[in-house]
């Protein structure tokens, strides 16, 4: 029977149980990554966002949670050419960050 | 007699098997490409030419540092005389000295006689003062090389080459192999021919397995170089042949940008060419990607290796795995509609500003306001936001990622019709020269536009009276020698005030794209460094003609920093 609305599966992230060996190992490796603001301005000015729905801040996000499959995909969007890197406030070697993700 | 004979034995053999590997590595057409060139008349004078002037004379020494070049060429030339002169006298004296030379034994003999000549007979008085005129410079090159060592300050070298334990050996071994000789000479003891066979036995065996393999590789590297080779693979052919050809002399350390930080002149060509030839793969792909790719110290290298090509095609031997997926480039046109409005004029310039200059509007608009005034009929490629030229890709090592925008750029450019391509970033300009096809479309980058604008009168400008020093950007300068047209658009419109390095001594302003490793504070020093470096004569502005060197200036720089273009639309 339609309604015309239905309920969607729950988006909910469950921490306690989410793999973030990935997250955790790029920590170790960029701690310059601690220091990202999510501000949003590497997602602002990305070449491949322009026709995309490539972000670096969300893919951070996505390692946040868990979510590593997800954010591999959106990296292969990328083209490297390291205009986030430039405008980050906080000075993070975003383009270096990318790289390591898939290493 | 017997441990040089053996020593030399070794050496050649080594030289022959070594020379073998390098052709055999050769991919095939190269191998044919460098046959021809052995031929090619043009080659072959460039080929005699270098083998005289750099093998020889070390002309690049000597333009680079004179006190250098005489510590090197004293001591290679002066031996390479001692040999021609022993062999001389050996042939024209030796019926006066009844020396015995015939048949198979004549051969060996030959071979060591003139090293030993003393010990055997007696030279004429000319010949003894040639002699002991080039030992004693010999001598003399020594002195410095000692004094090198210890104070290196003192011939205008800041940081040389650490060296292991084979390295420092071998170098005291060639030390002593002179002052044994004249010793052995003038006294005439048996202990002191020994001392000085043995060592030369010692300075030979090692010298296969130390830098001083530069000496016999060389020769083979120059004539590489001149067929027009590309290192294709990181430690096989052409580029073992320019690793083993390294001196190590540390004269790249000094003129690499990222020497102004201690720990990271252990990042400079030197020491790669060394891991690499060590086969520490590790340590080489580390430095490859940490490397700003500013060519540098290609062209302060007195062999001339090129360090940077070698360190692209390490880069692209071990690449990131990342599985790019850039599918959505081909819905571009119809999206974007720049390409969709051909233009029907075909003497229009296409402007293409690139991913760097649409983060520094102001040279867009600059740009845009010296094409109206010139009257000119132009396009904007990416007025919208175009794709990446590719070259960052390139870096990275993945060269068929790159080849797919290239390709897509390629396509939007030939349908637009346009004769001129104008380009506001250097790092563009590189990709386009290099890797674009674009037959019979004229490539540009803003400098040489303004300066063409100007010189044919179709843009006025006026003459200001503003102090400007011009930043060099290194795929402008050091790759494509750019260095006059920027000069003349500046001094048309203000005073140009000189950098303390200039041109292709130029400094890389820290935020090349050629390095991933790079934090940012490694890169702010970097600037700091180029700042103070074109501060020398205080100008009241920097200007540079790179939106990428603009945007990293801006951080540190204690004067207002400025595009060439900017510049320009001030004083029209």
């Amino acid at each position: 029977m339609d309604f015309g609305f239905c309920l969607s599966p729950s988006s909910h992230v469950k921490m306690d149980t989410v793999d973030l060996t990935t997250f955790n190992r790029l920590k170790e490796t960029n701690p310059d990554i601690n220091t990202c603001i999510a501000c949003g301005s590497c997602t602002a000015t990305c070449t491949a966002g322009n026709f995309t729905e490539m972000s670096f801040r969300r893919i951070l996000l996505m390692l946040q949670r868990g979510k590593e499959d997800e954010a591999k995909k959106m990296i292969q969007r990328c083209m490297l050419c390291g205009k986030c890197t430039l405008v980050c406030p906080r000075g993070i070697n975003i383009r270096k960050i990318l790289l390591d993700i898939t290493r | 007699m017997l441990p040089f004979v053996l020593g030399m034995a070794f050496v050649l053999t080594y030289c022959v098997v070594g020379l073998l590997r390098v052709i055999a590595q050769l991919p095939k057409d190269d191998r044919k490409q460098f046959w021809r060139s052995l031929v090619t008349p043009k080659t072959a004078w460039a080929n005699i030419r270098d083998l005289f002037g750099d093998c020889l004379f070390h002309v690049k020494i000597w333009k680079r540092n004179p006190v250098l070049g005489y510590m090197h060429s004293a001591i290679a030339f002066g031996w390479f005389m001692i040999i021609v002169i022993g062999h001389i006298m050996l042939f024209t004296l030796k019926p006066l000295q009844n020396v015995e030379v015939q048949g198979f034994e004549g051969m060996f003999t030959n071979f060591y006689y003139p090293i030993f000549y003393k010990f055997f007979a007696t030279e004429t008085p000319v010949f003894a003062f040639l002699m002991d005129f080039f030992l004693l410079m010999i001598i003399s090159g020594i002195l410095i090389a000692v004094v090198k060592k210890i104070y290196s300050k003192i011939v205008g070298v800041k940081r040389v080459t650490k060296f292991g334990l084979a390295d420092n050996m071998i170098r005291f071994a060639l030390w002593t192999i002179f002052p044994l000789r004249l010793l052995a000479e003038k006294t005439n003891i048996m202990g002191f021919w020994w001392a000085y066979s043995i060592d030369l036995c010692i300075f030979m065996c090692m010298l296969p397995f130390t830098r001083y393999m530069h000496i016999p590789t060389e020769a083979l590297f120059i004539l590489l170089r001149h067929a027009g080779l590309n290192a294709r693979e990181p430690r096989k052919g052409y580029a073992l042949a320019q690793i083993y050809s390294c001196p190590s002399c540390g004269l790249c350390i000094d003129a690499c940008p990222m020497s102004v930080n201690d720990k990271n002149s252990g990042n400079t060509s030197a020491y790669f060419m060394k891991k690499l030839r060590n086969a520490d793969d590790a340590e080489a792909k580390r430095i490859a990607e940490t490397c700003l790719m500013c060519g540098k110290c290609v062209m302060v290298c007195p062999v001339s290796i090129e360090s940077c090509d070698i360190k692209f095609s390490q880069r692209a031997a071990v690449p990131y795995n990342i599985n790019s997926d850039h599918s959505y480039l081909d819905v571009i046109s119809t999206e974007t509609q720049r390409s969709g409005e051909i233009l029907s004029n075909n003497n229009k310039v296409l402007y293409f500003a690139g991913c760097m200059t649409q983060l520094t509007p102001k040279i867009m608009r600059s740009m845009k306001q010296i094409m109206e005034s010139a009257g000119e009929n132009y396009d904007f490629m990416d007025k919208d936001g175009g794709i990446c030229c590719g070259r960052p890709m390139l870096l990275s090592g993945k060269t068929a990622e790159a080849q797919a925008m290239i390709a897509k750029n390629t396509e939007l450019i030939k349908k637009s019709g346009a004769k001129k391509l104008v380009l506001s970033c250097p790092i563009c300009y590189k990709v386009f020269k290099d890797e674009y096809h674009l037959e019979g479309i004229e490539i540009q980058h803003h400098t040489q536009y303004i300066d063409e604008l100007i010189k044919k009168g179709k843009l006025k400008v006026n003459k200001g009276e503003v102090n400007y020093v011009y930043h060099d950007p290194c795929e402008l300068g050091r790759a494509f020698g750019v260095y006059d047209e920027p000069r003349e658009v500046i001094e048309n419109v203000g005073n140009l005030k000189k950098a303390k390095s200039e041109k292709e001594l130029s400094i890389c302003c820290g935020g090349s794209l050629g390095s991933f490793n790079l934090t940012q504070q490694e890169r702010d020093e970097i600037t700091e460094n180029s700042v103070n470096d074109l501060m020398f004569n205080n100008p009241e502005q920097i200007v540079t003609a790179c939106p990428l060197c603009l945007k990293t200036f801006v951080r540190k720089s204690p004067v207002a920093v400025k595009d060439i273009a900017e510049v320009v639309v001030e004083n029209i």
